[in-house]
């Protein structure tokens, strides 16, 4: 074991594994991460808490997955690239570590130019690849970035990282890939999928370089609540391409939200057909109280118990 | 007392401003007694610095002519010309005058009657400013 | 080439508000090519200056419009020593170097930027100047085919694209091509495409900050 943490012991007995995505508050009440945590517990195996995506001010990462922990969820942090240099990231982490968060997600993160405060001077010490890097060797061969040994136990991250698996040109994307798992990566969470069939082909590449057998790959599925999301997504989302047919039934639906839980289900049911897929990561951005009716039809509820958690 | 005439300077293409004042000459064409013009080899060739001279010589009024669009002897001197004075407007408001001060006009060489129009447009124009800041300041120095 | 731009009029007008006899100084250099500190622009100012002054009043301003080869090389600016006697300010319209060796040749002038130094670039069209180079002190361009991810792409990502291209297009900025991409293409037309898989360690950043400004010096032509 990396880390012992609950998702990397459920992977690694081969569970078909959920997390979802908790999105912290704009302000410094943890009210809302305790009730989406509340929402969540015994529907998913761990929950991402993203590190000011979009580049908006919200609450830290850190702190609000100690807000899960008490919670009983699982968290994983994410730690981004935009706003730390590797002196505070390696200090955030330490500290990260020592409140019991095992699971952390390394990204570039998105640009300050599109978030809340563009004037931002964009940090990029690092980018993600030598982000897990750094992390991997603080794990396993416990010297810092620079090269200096620490003076006591080591932060065992389980590290993830994301992937966009219809980017272009696919061989790009896949060389990338393949050095984030040189560099670290344990687990992969894609950006949300819409084009099962670029999906498909994508899983194929990963399994051709043998990526499948060396890191776990975790499908993202977003559902959609209305037809002009999925517009708006589809036209404005860097990286996202959502299939006319899937935005026409959204069009057409009666009820669109049904309509998008529906397709989130069969998109999770049609993954988990897919070899080399090794669980789900659900992305409700702002409707995360629709996590567990998604989980139960798609057959995925209860989830796995671990006889004990390991020792925090 | 007299009513204000005012000064303006012309920049004239040769290609086709310089050659329809002449036509408005022959035809007899009566055209305001403030213009200067100075005939150029092309409106590109205006830089902004000699229209800033003839304001700070005391001119109350520059146009700068040249040819119709896709005319220009030197393929784009027209077009160049009339970016600047577009930039220079903007300096002029900057420097305390009025940007209509300040204008392009594209015209060719067979359009003696509309030089004469420009020429009392422009003058009109500038009439109802008043003279330049910069000359009363020279006539009182 | 530095590539530079004007600050606007107003500003230098009431930085120099309480002169009476100020010098213009451009460069003949980088600022001049990109059309934004040389003679023409040293000239245009000056005049420019004047004017403003006699429309707005106050005491009568007098400028000198100067050009030098190059602001930032001392003995170029040595020749200036005579003429700028009695001059009460000047207005550089070099790039962030000539300004501050300007100031440090005359110690007695006070001296105003007359531009701001934007980028190490070049033009790419007429009135048209893009980026090429952060000046980081250590160049990867034989990883990357000859493009720069540092200055090219938004992020500055060493190791390849992000997620969010989309049509070859910038995500930050859809104005600009994914650098990576361009990497990949010109590295797949060399037969290169092994070079992406190189995992680029973290850039060292002491040799573009140094501490404090950077030096260098090279004893093999040391004087």
């Amino acid at each position: 074991m990396k880390s012992g943490s609950r998702l990397e012991r459920l992977l690694s007995q081969g569970e078909f594994v959920v997390t979802a995505e908790i999105g912290p508050p704009k302000h410094a009440s943890a009210e809302p991460l305790i009730r989406k945590a509340r929402l969540l517990k015994g529907y998913v195996d761990a929950a991402n808490v993203t590190d000011c995506q979009t580049a908006v001010v919200r609450m830290a990462s850190i702190p609000a997955a100690v807000h899960l922990l008490r919670e009983g969820v699982e968290p994983v942090i994410q730690m981004t690239c935009r706003d730390r240099n590797r002196i505070a990231i390696q200090a955030d982490l330490l500290g990260a570590y020592s409140l019991g968060i095992r699971n952390l997600l390394c990204l570039t993160g998105d640009h300050p130019a599109v978030g809340d405060h563009p004037e931002a001077k964009g940090v990029f010490d690092l980018d993600a690849v030598q982000l897990l890097d750094m992390v991997r060797r603080l794990r396993d061969e416990k010297v810092f970035q620079s090269g200096v040994p620490l003076k006591g136990p080591e932060p065992r991250f389980f590290l993830g990282a994301a992937e966009n698996p219809c980017g272009a040109p696919v061989e790009l994307r896949i060389m990338r890939l393949a050095k984030k798992v040189e560099a670290g990566a344990d687990f992969i969470q894609t950006q949300c999928v819409f084009d099962l069939e670029c999906f498909s082909r994508w899983m194929e590449s990963v399994r051709e370089e043998g990526l499948d057998r060396r890191v776990y790959i975790l499908a993202g599925v977003t559902p959609l609540k209305s037809a002009r999301m999925a517009q708006y997504m589809h036209e404005n989302v860097p990286g996202i391409s959502i299939p006319e047919e899937i935005r026409e039934r959204m069009a057409k639906a009666s009820d669109s939200q049904e309509e998008g839980i529906a397709i989130a289900v069969e998109t999770i049911q049609a993954l988990k057909r897919i070899p080399g897929v090794a669980g789900v990561h659900i992305m409700a951005i702002a409707w995360e109280e629709v996590v567990p009716e998604i989980v139960r039809r798609a057959g995925l509820f209860p989830r796995p118990q671990l006889p004990e958690e390991t020792d925090r | 007392m007299k009513e204000f005439e005012p000064i303006i300077v012309a920049f004239c293409c040769h290609y086709c401003a310089y050659a329809a004042a002449d036509l408005a000459g022959s035809l007899r064409l009566e055209y305001p007694p403030g213009i200067r013009i100075v005939e150029v080899p092309c409106s590109g060739r205006v830089e902004e610095e000699l229209i800033l001279k003839a304001f700070a010589e005391g001119a109350d009024g520059v146009l700068v002519a040249g040819c119709l669009e896709g005319d220009c002897h030197f393929q784009k001197g027209n077009i160049r010309a009339r970016k600047r004075v577009e930039h220079l407007r903007q300096l002029l408001k900057e420097i305390g005058l009025e940007p209509e001060r300040l204008a392009m006009y594209h015209l060719s060489s067979a359009m003696g009657r509309r030089f004469a129009e420009i020429a009392w447009e422009m003058a009109e124009k500038v009439a109802g400013l008043g003279p330049s800041p910069l000359r009363r300041r020279t006539r009182e120095g | 080439m530095i590539v530079a731009k004007p600050k606007p009029f107003p500003f230098l007008t009431e930085q120099l508000r309480p002169y009476r006899k100020v010098a213009v100084v451009g460069c003949e250099t980088c600022v001049a090519v990109c059309l934004a500190g040389g003679e023409r622009e040293v000239r245009r100012l000056a005049q420019a200056l004047e004017l403003e002054r006699r429309v707005r009043g106050g005491v009568e301003l007098l400028t000198l419009p100067l050009t030098v080869k190059r602001q930032c090389e001392y003995e170029y600016l040595e020749p200036l020593r005579e003429t700028l006697k009695g001059v009460e300010a000047a207005v550089s319209l070099g790039c962030g170097v000539g300004v501050q060796y300007l100031a440090a040749a005359f110690p007695e002038l006070w001296v105003v930027p007359g531009l701001d130094t934007l980028m190490a670039g070049g033009p790419t069209a007429l009135g048209v100047w893009e980026e090429y180079c952060r000046l980081c002190g250590e160049c990867l361009l034989h990883l990357t085919g000859g493009i720069c991810p540092l200055t090219r792409c938004a992020k500055g990502l060493l190791n390849g694209p992000c997620g969010g291209a989309s049509e070859g297009r910038c995500e930050v900025n859809p104005e600009v091509p994914c650098a990576w991409i361009l990497i990949y293409e010109r590295l797949r037309r060399f037969g290169k495409e092994e070079l992406l898989r190189h995992l680029t360690p973290p850039k060292n950043w002491q040799l573009a900050q140094g501490r404090g400004p950077r030096k260098l010096v090279r004893e093999e032509v040391r004087g």
